[in-house]
């Protein structure tokens, strides 16, 4: 168990949380420190919004303990919320409302008033780029313009830790790129500790100085993502099978027996392996399996990336966890 | 105070927004004219419906603005499925906004559109022949009767839509309840009318409190003691569907 610190923004302590038939927690623990971004990483269900939800005190945990900034978020809810901002992973804006509304009542929420208020908005407006948007109706905005309204909400009254939660899902990749910019530059400019959770492997490592990676309701592996990168001796090899071929699985079989595979998968017409070297094991995975009458169409080798850490802590393929249950 | 001053600007939020639907804004308008109208000519030949009144008119006028109120209450929660659905609840709920302050606003904005709604019904009235027969006291009492009315429904609909929390669900449990309530209250006609057994149960009917209070206010100018009884049952029922959606709160929550 992490031993509560000072420095830590944000503390789980074996946080639990059952709705009716779904373990969403299964005991998560992690802590974030003060000023740093952190990514919660792990596919739909893995229980990220979950995680977030008990943070944000939207829901209370079955058991476990959770300090956002020092305070419990069980015991002293209403401490935690004047000290976090939270971007949910679906927009909160008040779509007949404008910008400039939304945000001022926000900040009236969060008992600010007068003029302090009033040039907040202005400065949030013009460092989210909504200035021009600022006084039309929030229904006219467009998905990536929402987003950024959405960020500026959670940040009206200066908060110390910042949730935000899937932040770019939805948004194409333009702005998704453009959301990433913006995101490392508020954490700097408003001296930030973000919680950031993400499905994009991408994201996270690009964002996060430090990734936890949340697979069924627990934290299966926390560092940065070159410590996790590191931590995978080896590279992976993807191996592409003739497309006319339908006999991956046996194919896989054939790989396993090459010295040095280990963690072969199959994904389609394509197996993947990890091998102590790349440049070595090809030749001896190609010949194997032209000797067992498999035709290969590419091969590639890579060094590991957050994908092939997940798969390796996980034993699943990123994308293939179960959709089922709460997100 | 801070729950009273949330409360304020998100009354001032929903005004607003409401200003902005030009359609919300005319049915509001219309919709209760056509109720007077419509009812007001079907029994207008039948003299016993009178029930001490000088025209049907007169009688129905107080009645079709408690109907207004308490339609518009049980509607109400609509704001609130709205509101869940596009993350503005849980936007307020993580950010230190008073569950309380949130219902409220919602409560006040019904009871505010229901004393508009009774503007335009005594002025219409009032060209129908309509007259106050209670004064100016008597135009409060009809504005009381109408925010409170609305009130006890709009924090009845925002806990059920709080436990429902679909659209479909919460306009079936609002015609379920607001349809046999009408008819199990003199809005239509008057008590002396009534089998016996809707006349006992339609004391225990908070529509028909309201109706009782502006119909004195309106028809009979008095008794004042028995109308103030009836403002306060509907105040203390105004608290109490008030504080089960707060409470209704827990429930969402433990959803999410």
């Amino acid at each position: 168990m992490t031993r509560l610190d000072a420095v830590d923004a944000i503390v789980t302590e074996d946080l639990h949380k059952r709705y009716k038939t779904v373990q969403a927690l299964d005991g998560v623990s992690f802590s974030v420190r003060e000023g740093e971004v952190f990514g919660l990483l792990g596919p739909n269900g893995a229980g990220k919004s979950t995680s977030v939800r008990v943070l944000t005190t939207l829901t209370k945990p079955d058991s476990g303990r959770a300090l956002v900034a020092g305070e419990d978020v069980v015991r002293h809810p209403n401490r935690v919320r004047h000290m976090i901002g939270y971007v949910a992973q679906d927009s909160g804006v008040d779509w007949e409302a404008t910008g400039r509304e939304n945000l001022l009542l926000q900040g009236r929420i969060h008992a600010m008033g007068g003029t302090g208020l009033h040039k907040r908005v202005d400065e949030l407006l013009g460092l989210l780029g909504l200035v021009d948007a600022a006084d039309r109706v929030a229904r006219g905005y467009s998905g990536g313009m929402k987003r950024r309204l959405d960020i500026a909400l959670g940040l009206v009254h200066k908060p110390r830790v910042l949730f935000l939660d899937e932040p770019t899902t939805g948004l194409d990749p333009e702005a998704r790129a453009a959301m990433w910019v913006e995101v490392e530059r508020l954490a700097v400019q408003e001296n930030l500790t973000i919680l950031l959770t993400t499905h994009y492997l991408e994201e996270a490592d690009r964002l996060a100085e430090r990734v936890a990676i949340v697979s069924r309701g627990k934290v299966v592996v926390e560092g940065t993502p070159e410590e996790l990168k590191a931590g995978l001796h080896g590279e992976s090899v993807t191996v592409q099978l003739d497309g006319t071929d339908t006999r991956a699985d046996a194919a896989a079989e054939v790989v396993r027996t090459v010295d040095g595979t280990t963690e072969v998968k199959v994904e389609g017409h394509h197996l993947r392996a990890r091998v102590p070297n790349g440049a070595k094991a090809i030749p001896a995975i190609l010949s194997t399996l032209e000797s067992h009458g498999f035709p290969v169409a590419a091969v590639t080798t890579a060094r590991p990336s957050l994908d092939d850490v997940y798969l390796h802590y996980t034993g699943r393929e990123f994308t293939a966890e179960d959709e089922e249950g709460k997100s | 105070m801070q729950t009273i001053r949330q409360t304020g600007w998100m009354v001032v939020r929903q005004g607003r927004n409401l200003m902005r639907e030009p359609i919300w804004i005319a049915m509001m308008i219309i919709q209760p004219l056509l109720w007077l109208l419509l009812y007001g000519q079907l029994f207008s030949k039948v003299t016993p419906l009178h029930a001490g009144a000088s025209s049907y008119i007169e009688f129905l006028t107080p009645g079709i603005i408690c109907m207004n109120a308490f339609f518009g209450g049980s509607w109400s929660g609509m704001a609130m499925i709205s509101d869940l659905d596009r993350h503005v609840i849980d936007r307020f709920l993580a950010a230190p906004a008073s569950r309380l302050a949130i219902i409220l606003s919602q409560v006040v904005r019904a009871g505010v559109t229901a004393i508009i709604q009774a503007i335009i019904l005594l002025t219409i009235g009032y060209l129908l022949g309509v007259r106050v027969h209670g004064g100016v006291l008597g135009v409060l009492v009809v504005f009381a009767a109408a925010f409170l009315l609305a009130s006890v429904f709009a924090g009845f609909s925002h806990g059920i839509a709080l436990l429902l929390r679909r659209e479909s669900s919460m306009i079936a449990t609002a015609n379920f309840v607001s349809l046999p309530l009408m008819f199990l209250s003199s809005i239509l006609i008057g008590a002396a009318l009534m089998p016996g057994w809707i006349r006992q149960v339609s004391r225990f009917n908070p529509v028909n409190w309201g109706v009782q209070a502006a119909r004195n206010a309106v028809v009979f100018d008095g008794p004042w003691g028995q109308t103030a009884v009836y403002l306060l049952l509907l105040l203390a029922a105004t608290a109490a569907t008030s504080a089960f959606a707060t409470w209704s709160f827990r429930a969402y929550q433990r959803s999410i």
